[in-house]
């Protein structure tokens, strides 16, 4: 064996490499794959975080659309029973409507039966008289007759 | 290349390409080293070269990390950092920030001075003796065993200061005076246990350094095939059967030589994770 001083210059040379490497590359390595890892981990629990949160937002949309399909449905009852309203309204207007016409129909029915009667009245009075004059032979004085001739009339 | 075909010249050609670039307390025949004050250049050399290659790739990388999505050469990095902190996860109780750098240092340290040895055994001294006029070159340094027990050691150092650290100077005595065997065996549980722990550094330097010295051995003798015996027609036989060995040796080593990294990283977290059990 020759063992000689190389060994001892070996040694340096290899304690001197050992820092070098610990200073150069191990711990600029150690800590850039510490970095990778801590980011590759905020990475996995943002996107965890990400699939609740979507989870969460879709349920609320659910809620949302639950929501909104109930008030849609409210509001459809609520104009349903609107336009049943405003259609028995309607009914209701035309049918007093209706009433009020024909009794004003009536009315003026009857207005006119009485102005009618009236005129009849007036003629059937002188025809009266003339008929009778003309039966008793002569002139019937309708002033002279004038009880007889409105009780004849009111007969009418 | 050795041209003679000569078992003297074999022996040479693989003797030399197993002779370090000494300098200092070198013998002047052989140049190897002769005492402690001798230093092997170029294994130094070249371990530095691939540390200041880790740190220089490393350093240009790290001005330009992306958090988001990483290139292709970050994300090669990216996957040894992951596999070796998974390693480490895996074996390591508790938390100690100097397991995993040192895990990694060791593994691609280990692995690049490893790689050397898939380079053409006779390129980089080729090169060195006909450019630079540099006669010897082990372009290796795993197959230094100086580099190899450089690493353990400093790995067994990192062991003990860890058992005071955790067990504390009484703990760790007492591990040595009752384990295995209990109380009634004091003597034999102090030799087993300074045995146990010396086999420690000596286990992981000496199993990087026999396999890749051992890879290495293959690959010259793969060399020497077509080098000693092409002679003439001999050589459509032997280059051709060269060629095929060393691919096939190459790929193979390229397993071992990442097996061995692994294993010098795998057993030094786990000898640094039995320092940090209380009860061994």
């Amino acid at each position: 064996m020759n063992i000689n001083v190389t060994l001892i210059a070996q040694i340096i040379a290899f304690v001197t490499l050992l820092w070098f490497v610990n200073r150069v590359l191990w711990n600029p390595m150690n800590d850039l794959l510490a970095a990778r890892q801590k980011r590759i981990a905020d990475g996995l629990a943002a996107a965890d975080k990400g699939k609740h949160d979507l989870e969460l937002a879709e349920k609320r949309a659910k809620e949302h659309l639950m929501e909104a399909k109930s008030q849609a449905a409210e509001i459809l009852a609520q104009a349903e029973k609107r336009g049943n309203e405003i259609v028995e309204e309607a009914k209701e207007k035309a049918r007093t409507e209706g009433e009020r016409q024909l009794a004003a129909a009536k009315a003026e029915i009857e207005q006119e039966a009485n102005r009618a009667r009236e005129q009849l009245r007036g003629k059937v009075a002188a025809v009266a008289a003339a008929g009778a004059g003309r039966i008793l032979g002569r002139e019937v004085d309708e002033k002279a007759h004038a009880d007889l001739l409105k009780d004849l009339v009111g007969q009418i | 290349m050795s041209g003679s075909s000569d078992g003297g010249g074999t022996v040479a050609y693989i003797q030399h390409h197993l002779t370090n670039l000494c300098v200092g307390d070198c013998d002047p025949v052989t140049h190897k080293a002769a005492g402690f004050w001798a230093l092997h250049l170029d294994t130094v050399f070249f371990s530095v070269m691939l540390g200041i290659l880790m740190i220089v790739v490393s350093a240009r990388m790290g001005r330009n990390l992306a958090t988001g999505t990483p290139g292709g050469f970050q994300n090669f990095v990216e996957m040894i950092i992951d596999f070796v902190s998974g390693q480490v996860k895996d074996t390591f109780p508790g938390h100690n920030p100097i397991i995993a750098p040192l895990a990694l240092t060791i593994f691609v340290w280990v692995w690049l001075m490893n790689f050397m040895d898939l380079i053409p055994v006779d390129l980089l001294p080729m090169i060195a003796s006909g450019v630079l006029g540099i006669e010897y070159l082990k372009v290796v340094p795993t197959t230094d065993l100086n580099t190899t027990l450089a690493m353990s050691l400093t790995v067994f150092a990192l062991i003990i200061y860890y058992n005071f650290k955790i067990k504390g100077a009484a703990g760790y005595l007492k591990m040595f005076l009752f384990h295995p065997f209990g109380k009634f065996f004091v003597p034999v549980n102090i030799v087993m246990s300074v045995i146990e722990e010396l086999a420690k550094p000596l286990s992981l330097a000496l199993r990087l350094f026999g396999n890749l010295f051992a890879g290495e051995l293959v690959f010259l003798l793969i060399a020497l095939i077509g080098g000693t015996m092409a002679v003439g027609l001999g050589a459509l036989i032997w280059f051709p059967l060269q060629v095929v060995l060393d691919l096939g040796w190459l790929i193979f080593h390229l397993l071992v030589i990442t097996l061995q990294a692994f294993i010098f990283m795998v057993l030094t977290i786990v000898y640094l994770a039995m320092a940090h059990t209380e009860d061994h």
